[in-house]
């Protein structure tokens, strides 16, 4: 053993890599951390509130009655909680992310910077307009880039995420047949197999019906089954596509697509989730779109913040642009902003208002710097260094793997799992990358490919970091190929092992209960 | 471009390994019409950091702070005081730059967060369970409606005069989009008027706000009563989550769903979003629930862990069946929530409750004392609705020359209901006695 002159050891003597017990049942970084309700106590508090004065109460009696009783931590005990959990995450911070369809993009620290500046995080959205012309101008301003960037007339802001910007969207298609007197018999809403499943939801959700259509084996629309659901079209009410789709391809017909429905007296959805690939080098109302949400959490880097909050602005085009949600913002002549807030004078047609206030204002300012950031010549960029990343990981890997369809992709690189061996499944190979370092792909969607592996690398990644994940995932994917049954315990070096997900919907327990003391439980 | 890590020759390289020329190869499907050719005209090139920053310092310097000078308004959302712990919290990388928790192994930090966040709002409407959040108080509020027609097999919405307009709106929208019938009771200032008596056999649910727009509180147990025996659910709102510390919460009033706003707790102002819906139910109704749910379970060593729960429920696995379209829901905004809960805890938010109820008395005498200016919410929490002898929107400009941004005119949120002389009134722990002076001066010299 070496030693130096203090007599200390200083070089490594060789372990095995057995399971170690400790005692605290920290594991030398990774600290445990139990329940809040668990090192908590009411009594405890991190806040120092002034004294109440103990003035009699106007609450007429509507007092609460039974205490909460939920526990408190002091400063240094709430950052050590928080700080101990955050590091049992995966985050983009830390490494590759590829999560298909979710477009895992860096989050610059400026969008947060300038999201807190007090004039944007410390406005009222009810206080006097005259107060906030500064806001009003970065909404207009974000919603010009938008209209610009899709090549569309008209957007709507005040959608919360990309859900609800299929809402407004779906929503402002309604109005539309409602106006046209065919609101009652326009019911019926085709949508692809491959499709998000936000999307059949929402037009539900909107009170249509869903009519599904098969992808072809180019994992596009297939035009013969479109012509044949249109062939009837008194009930068409439109179609909701996602382009990209979901398979990471483009929708080679989608003009003829936007035609079709066009003709038949329908409106034209599109997805805008995937709008990451195009972005500068193609815009939606070019190809026949009569609205479409884009995912601000997406393609504009604002970040996932572990499932939110997103926002989802829509672009309407002419057709659909009178029936836009309230409110919205405008110029007047004097040169003042200021807020459309109700459905008559400018807004008459309107269909309504989908949420209080006027959206995720500290989304736009994150997305506006992003945006000018990087400028029409960066965006361009982006959607060419996305899909460039996304065509290596494709070209690498599929010699090992089996791309789900020929040719080249758009922003992600979709596979099959018809390379593993019977018994080993996609979720083994996507907890072996966890093993690796990486966050899993999308696993299972789209829902057209047998054991989908949908993977979406971003613009934000190195060539470097591309290549150490495609070594990690071709060893993989060759041992799945192989049949090594090792892969049915992955993750192994993660800070939890698989969980039994069959057992929390069993007996759903969604909350903390404090446990029985133990004399009555021994009974 | 600084955000962009390829070189040219990373570039040149990578092409080579796919044995494409150059990016439009990739872009060969899309229709030779709609490919642009140059980059789209009309839009400025990239800027570094401090061109951009001085750009939008400009922006924010044309806005007034609510921290700059006395401020008086609420009604649904409010300027509170969060640590600064809190914004450490949520901009740790592991929280702020990570995805909804779907690969669980290396998301616990994210799932255990939201599985405290369910137990804290659970507890503070003292309903059974809580959801993993909603995108605000008023989607709350129409998912709750619609979620009570699917229990009740029934489709008429009652709604409350006291209700956010706002939330009235958002869920008038999305129910009759889906055939449900909504009938709006006419405003009520200081209490829930005619909810109890509006119940019928054909009443999915009636839905109530307490304190209401106007600031009022009522105890809601009686609509809960009268709905309960013909049948029908009882929503409870609320906007203002920091009430919860001391008005009777939704549970204690035999509420069969809470909708409300939590961006009081942990959440800045930010121009009306992102804040954070709370969703709350009686625990039979679990299953017909919107959004996200965390649920305990054990790993393979059998070790407590977390997992998203009951995804049957949802548009991921369930498409056009699903209970709700929500996906991407409000997590980071859920975080602060539950650090902000976490370091006042139950016996802090109890006296933070009373120091906004005590600023509001004390506002309130202070303006009812002035002749000519009439309250007219009998019973509240930290808001109030006043009545001026002038125009409010002429009164709140004049106060605004005085500094003081005096509240909301009710006309901005009714503008039918011939409400244009009634200024809507908040106090929270950051009105200062100064505040509350400044404003009855001011209030004084205008009327």
């Amino acid at each position: 053993m070496a030693m130096n002159t203090q007599g200390r050891p200083t070089a490594a003597p060789r372990t095995s890599a057995a399971a170690i017990e400790t005692v605290s049942g920290s594991r030398g970084l990774l600290q445990r951390e139990d329940l809040l309700f668990e090192i908590g106590t009411p009594e405890t508090t991190g806040v120092d509130l002034p004294k109440p004065k103990g003035l009699k109460n106007r609450l007429g009696g509507v007092a609460r009655k039974v205490d909460t009783g939920l526990p408190g931590l002091s400063e240094p005990q709430a950052v050590r909680h928080y700080m101990r959990l955050s590091q049992r995450n995966y985050a983009i911070d830390l490494g590759f992310f590829p999560l298909g369809s979710c477009t895992m993009k860096h989050n610059p620290r400026l969008n947060e910077k300038m999201a807190r500046l007090p004039g944007f995080a410390d406005i009222h959205p009810l206080q006097p307009q005259a107060t906030v012309q500064g806001a009003l101008q970065l909404i207009d301003e974000l919603a010009t880039w938008l209209k610009t960037l899709t090549g569309m007339p008209s957007v709507a802001m005040s959608p919360k995420a990309g859900a609800h910007g299929e809402l407004c969207g779906m929503l402002a298609i309604r109005q539309a047949l409602i106006a046209r007197g065919e609101g009652e018999t326009r019911k019926r809403v085709l949508v692809p197999a491959s499709a998000h499943g936000t999307n059949p939801a929402t037009a539900v959700q909107c009170g249509f019906i869903v009519d599904e259509i098969k992808a072809n084996a180019r994992g596009r629309v297939d035009m013969a089954e479109l012509r044949e659901k249109l062939q009837h079209t008194d009930d068409v009410a439109g179609i909701m596509l996602t382009n990209p789709n979901t398979c990471g391809l483009f929708e080679t017909d989608i003009k003829e697509i936007a035609d079709l429905i066009h003709k038949a007296g329908g409106y034209f959805y599109c997805d805008g989730a995937n709008f990451n690939a195009i972005v500068g080098r193609v815009r939606p109302g070019d190809l026949g779109v009569d609205a479409m949400h884009i995912n601000l959490h997406k393609t504009f880097s604002t970040p996932h913040g572990g499932g939110g909050p997103g926002s989802g602005p829509t672009v309407f085009s002419e057709a659909l642009a009178p029936y836009a949600p309230v409110p919205f913002v405008t110029k007047d002549e004097d040169g003042l902003f200021r807020l459309v807030e109700h459905v008559d004078g400018d807004a008459k047609d309107s269909f309504g208002r989908m949420v209080a206030f006027h959206g995720q204002m500290g989304m736009f300012v994150r997305a506006l710097t992003y945006m000018l950031s990087h400028g029409a010549d960066g965006l361009k960029q982006v959607a060419e260094d996305a899909v460039l990343n996304a065509n290596y990981v494709q070209a690498r890997l599929k010699h090992v793997m089996t791309p789900a369809f020929e040719g080249y992709c758009m922003h992600e690189a979709l596979f099959s799992d018809a390379f593993t061996a019977d018994g080993i499944e996609t979720i083994d190979i996507a907890k072996a990358l966890i093993d690796e370092g990486y966050h899993p792909m999308t696993m299972y969607f789209p829902l057209v490919v047998h054991g989908a592996m949908l993977i979406e690398p971003t613009e934000t990644e190195s060539k470097a970091e591309l290549d150490r994940f495609c070594d990690s995932l071709e060893s993989i994917a060759r041992r799945a190929a192989q049949g090594d049954e090792t892969l049915k315990g992955a993750p192994y070096l993660a800070p939890a092992k698989r969980l039994d997900e069959t057992r929390a919907a069993r007996k759903p327990v969604l909350k903390w209960t404090r446990p029985a003391p133990e004399s009555v439980a021994a009974e | 471009m600084r955000y962009l890590p390829l070189t040219p020759q990373d570039r040149a390289s990578m092409l080579a390994t796919i044995g494409a020329k150059s990016a439009d190869d990739f872009y060969a499907d899309v229709p030779k019409t709609a490919r642009l050719k140059a980059k789209i005209a009309g839009l400025q090139d990239h800027q570094g950091e401090l061109a951009v920053e001085r750009h939008m310092t400009k922006l924010a310097a044309r806005n007034r702070a609510a921290s700059a000078g006395p401020f008086f308004v609420g009604a649904g959302a409010y300027k509170h005081h969060v640590p600064a712990t809190v914004d450490m919290i949520i901009q740790r990388s592991e929280f702020l730059t990570t995805y909804t928790p779907y690969q669980p192994e290396i998301a616990q930090g994210t799932l255990q967060t939201l599985f405290e966040f369910q137990t804290q709002v659970a507890a503070l409407t003292a309903m059974d369970v809580a959801n993993a959040s909603m995108y605000d108080g008023s989607t709350a509020c129409a998912e709750a409606a619609v979620m009570a027609a699917r229990v009740t097999k029934r489709s008429k919405i009652i709604l409350s005069g006291g209700l956010h307009p706002h939330y009235a709106a958002a869920t008038r929208l999305l129910c009759e989009a889906q055939g449900l019938t909504v009938v709006q009771l006419p405003v009520a200032i200081d209490g829930e008027g005619e909810l109890e008596k509006s119940v019928d056999g054909e009443t999915a649910c009636v839905v109530g706000q307490s304190p209401n727009v106007f600031g009022t509180v009522t105890d809601l147990s009686g609509v809960a009563k009268s709905a309960h025996e013909k049948g029908a659910l009882l929503v409870s709102v609320f906007t203002e989550a920091v009430s919860l510390g001391l008005v009777t919460p939704p549970g204690e009033m035999g509420a069969d769903i809470a909708a409300g706003e939590g961006q009081s707790i942990g959440n800045g102002l930010n121009f009306g979003g992102p804040y954070v819906g709370l969703f709350a139910c009686r625990e039979k109704l679990m299953r017909q629930m919107p959004g996200r749910l965390c649920g305990e379970t054990v790993d393979a060593d059998d070790q407590r862990g977390f997992v998203l729960t009951l995804s049957t429920r949802e548009q991921h696995i369930r498409r056009d069946k699903a209970t709700s379209n929500i996906c991407t829901n409000s997590g980071l905004c859920a975080l602060a929530f539950t650090a902000h809960m976490t370091l006042l805890g139950g016996r802090g938010l109890k006296q933070l409750a009373q120091l906004n109820h005590e600023a509001a008395c004390e506002l309130a005498d202070a303006l009812g004392g002035l002749k000519g200016v009439d309250l007219l919410t009998p019973r509240f929490f930290n808001e109030f609705a006043i009545r001026t002898p002038v125009d409010a929107e002429a009164v709140l400009a004049m106060l605004e020359e005085a500094g003081v941004v005096g509240g909301v005119r009710a006309s901005r949120l009714f503008p039918n209901d011939h409400l244009g002389d009634v200024i809507l009134v908040a106090a929270t722990e950051c009105t200062t006695a100064d505040d509350i002076a400044a404003y009855a001066a001011a209030l004084k010299e205008i009327i």
